[in-house]
């Protein structure tokens, strides 16, 4: 910065480096200073209006009054507008728009909810997101299914395709009980089995071997003398083309599943079916609206 | 008044004013002097156009607005022909069309649209007009633009505020009535019913159109229009415009009584009047400029001081700059130009009518859903779930049938969720969720095309229908 000022009368502000440059002492424009009040004048509104600085009050407090939540703060602003009182105003308008549906759906039964085209209409709109949360880790979206875990689009029902019966599903939740037959089964009998079931789900019915097998070690008992299984034990349908334990090889799988059964305790190669008890944790409101989704995605009966 | 001024003025008067009209560099307010002709009249003409905008929305058909754009109800309504969202496709043919609408013009008669159509142009004349009325000539509004605030300025410039602010106030609203019921439109502004979308936009119309038309003015099209721009570009020495006849008038000079002119003096008395016309305030004779919005008013000007002084009109009109360089002028015909133009407006023109003819008045779209793709059914069938959704842009709801055409290439073939026919609900789009289910041995390919068909029959025993393509898909083959 030089000390003497080599250009006096151009008002700059005598900071002047490398002989010539200098900082000059121009006022701001106009416009500018216009925008500066301004904005001045906008926070000063601001904080009349609108809940602003969160000091000297504890702003963590939250009260509960009687027209919404009255948070903390020094300034709460004129019009008493805050963020959760205008989200709790939005989800009223939501609740409204639901409110004759819902009603409608807590006191029908879910067989009602299904005949009515509207209501059913909705559930098909608004399931989506509990299905998401709820089933869709497992059953995938649409109920496309996931390895090891059922496809619900299908019309292949373990514990039955009605919409009671899928109602009472989601409910109680369902466990798959098949006992393990490593130690009682020879692995020449496992073999002749697996090929016997694999024959039923190809349609064939003249494997004799297998068939008398299937009656001698009781088999039937579970999966019926027609190999259909039954939906009040949740035996799977042994004729038709939808496995439960769906792989690419049909006769390893068939083979695993005779051999270790399904939750068979203390043989840790046994399969793993579960589906959990959703009466806890969802309303039975809840549990209908997804009784119907599910049923709607094609396969119910 | 005013506008016979320079008819009434003698060459002596006119010289004195000269000095006062100066050409526009920005630094001075335009006052221009308004004046009587052809052009003038063609330009009140061209003004009351824009009474359509102003009357449209009050028109009915039927048991509704004429034209309405019910942005809400995503909706157009012109006349009998109602636009659905999905009609959107047709607004570019129609964009494009006035885009080169505008092209052409400009090309073959310079800016026609600036001159005499454009809402700026209209309503900063009639602003100034009203300016003219209660301020008087250029002359006084100077002299009261200098003056003290005192009563009469005071009055004069409420009166002035007030009309301004009145027409101001009927633009916003005859705009806003285009897409909202008109009639109840007043109702509600003036019980102050109406919502705050309506409020905002007259208050931006009302800020908008004074200080655009009253305030800013000609300034707007030097500084803020960006047609000024690509207009001015589109311009060749064919295009007919506002020119002057330079080897006519040069050398310019003034006519002094009793003293005879020079022999090399053109017809140019300089008089300054096309520049005191000018809405713009440019010299036209500096010759074609951004500034000039070609309304011919320094046609009107020029005309009637060489009537005063016995010379031929026509020292400032329309003409090529081929014309007034004595140049052979390219037939309008054998202009590339016209030719690609033309085109271009006859192909978006045909889209649009192409649109607006082949509307059908039902649509079928079919969604293939994606997961599951496909779903193995315990009796080996395939299905797959599709959701069919109907447009009926029609006035009324009409009953459908849903089938699959072609359905011997699907031996076996089911659809679910059809059985019952399907009322389409006027004026929005229907959505149905249907399976349909194939015997897995019946398909020969991993995706197959499937066609959709739909029809209905009206009241009147018209029947309706549409189709559409989609595919059916199975496991890997």
């Amino acid at each position: 910065m030089s000390e003497h000022n080599p250009f006096p009368d151009e008002g700059n502000t005598g900071h002047i480096w490398d002989d010539n440059l200098r900082e000059l002492a121009n006022p701001p424009p106009n416009w500018w200073m216009m925008g500066w009040y301004a904005s001045i004048a906008f926070i000063i509104g601001y904080i009349v209006i609108y809940p602003s600085i969160p000091m000297f009050d504890d702003y963590n407090k939250v009260e509960q009054t009687e027209d919404g939540i009255i948070t903390g703060g020094i300034t709460k602003g004129v019009t008493g507008w805050t963020a959760i009182k205008e989200y709790n105003k939005a989800l009223a308008e939501v609740e409204a728009v639901r409110k004759p549906y819902e009603d409608k759906i807590a006191v029908m039964s879910a067989k009602e909810i299904l005949a009515d085209e509207a209501l059913s209409t909705y559930v098909e709109h608004s399931g989506k997101v509990l299905f998401g949360d709820n089933c869709s880790a497992c059953h995938a979206t649409g109920g496309a299914g996931n390895p090891g875990y059922p496809v619900l689009a299908d019309d292949d029902w373990l514990y039955g395709g009605t919409i009671e019966q899928i109602q009472a599903t989601i409910s109680t939740g369902k466990k798959g009980m098949m006992t393990s037959h490593v130690a009682t089964l020879s692995e020449a009998e496992i073999d002749t089995l697996a090929h016997y079931v694999v024959g039923l789900s190809e349609g064939k019915t003249d494997d004799v071997k297998g068939k008398s097998l299937f009656q001698s070690k009781a088999c039937f008992a579970c999966h019926g003398m027609d190999a259909k299984g039954m939906a009040a034990l949740g035996s799977a349908n042994l004729t038709d083309g939808i496995w439960r334990f769906d792989e690419e090889d049909k006769f390893a799988s068939a083979k695993r599943t005779i051999a270790h059964g399904v939750n068979a305790p203390g043989d840790d190669k046994t399969r793993m079916a579960e589906m959990p008890q959703f009466s806890d944790n969802m309303s039975e409101a809840d549990i209908k609206k997804m009784a119907v989704y599910v049923y709607k995605f094609g396969g119910g009966k | 008044m005013s506008e016979k001024s320079t008819q009434e003025q003698s060459l002596e008067d006119l010289y004195a004013e000269a000095q006062e009209h100066t050409i526009n560099v920005g630094d001075v307010k335009i006052h221009a002097k308004r004046m009587g002709g052809k052009f003038r009249n063609l330009k009140w003409a061209s003004n009351f156009l824009w009474l359509i905008f102003f009357i449209g929305p009050y028109l009915r058909l039927g048991d509704r607005q004429a034209v309405l754009f019910d942005i809400p109800a995503r909706q157009f309504h012109i006349f009998g022909i109602t636009l659905l969202p999905q009609d959107l496709w047709m607004l570019s043919f129609l964009l494009l069309f006035f885009a080169i609408l505008l092209a052409v013009v400009t090309a073959l008669a310079g800016r026609v649209w600036c001159g005499y159509f454009c809402f700026q142009t209209v309503w900063t004349d009639v602003f100034t007009w009203i300016e003219d009325k209660l301020e008087g000539t250029p002359a006084k509004r100077r002299k009261l633009e200098k003056s003290p605030w005192n009563a009469a300025k005071i009055i004069v410039r409420a009166k002035k505020y007030t009309l301004w602010f009145l027409i101001a106030l009927l633009t916003g609203i005859s705009f806003t009535a285009w897409f909202t019921d008109a009639y109840q439109l007043w109702v509600d502004i003036f019980t102050l019913n109406a919502s705050s979308t309506v409020y905002t936009t007259l208050l931006l119309f009302v800020v908008g159109t004074v200080f655009l038309a009253g305030f800013l003015r000609e300034q707007t099209c030097f500084w803020l229009c960006p047609y000024a721009r690509i207009q001015a570009v589109m311009i060749d020495d064919t295009s007919i415009v506002p020119s002057y006849d330079v080897s006519r008038g040069e050398t310019r000079g003034r006519l002094v009584k009793g003293k005879p002119t020079s022999d090399d003096q053109g017809d140019c008395v300089d008089c300054n009047q096309c520049v005191a016309v000018c809405p713009t305030g440019v010299d036209i004779r500096g010759g074609q400029q951004e500034g000039c919005i070609m309304c011919g008013l320094c046609i009107d000007a020029c005309d009637s001081v060489m009537e005063k002084i016995n010379k031929p009109i026509g020292l400032i009109k329309y003409a090529s700059w081929d014309g007034i360089m004595g140049k052979k002028e390219k037939p309008l015909l054998k202009r590339p130009r016209v030719w690609v133009y033309t085109t271009i407006l006859v192909i978006a023109l045909s889209g649009v009518i192409t649109g607006l003819t082949s509307m059908e008045p039902l649509e079928l779209k079919v969604l293939h859903a994606r997961q599951p793709l496909f779903v193995v059914q315990s009796d080996g069938t395939i299905q797959n779930r599709y959701t069919l959704k109907v447009l009926n842009k029609m006035n009324k709801d009409i009953n459908v049938s849903i089938s699959v055409d072609k359905a011997n290439d699907f031996q076996g073939l089911i659809i679910k969720g059809a059985e019952k026919e399907v009322t389409a609900t006027h004026g929005t789009v229907t959505a149905v969720t249907i399976f349909v289910k194939v015997p897995r041995k019946n398909l020969t390919e991993k995706s197959q095309d499937i066609i959709f068909h739909i029809e209905g029959t009206d009241a009147l025993g018209t029947v309706y229908q549409s189709d559409r393509n989609s595919v059916f898909i199975g496991p890997k083959r």
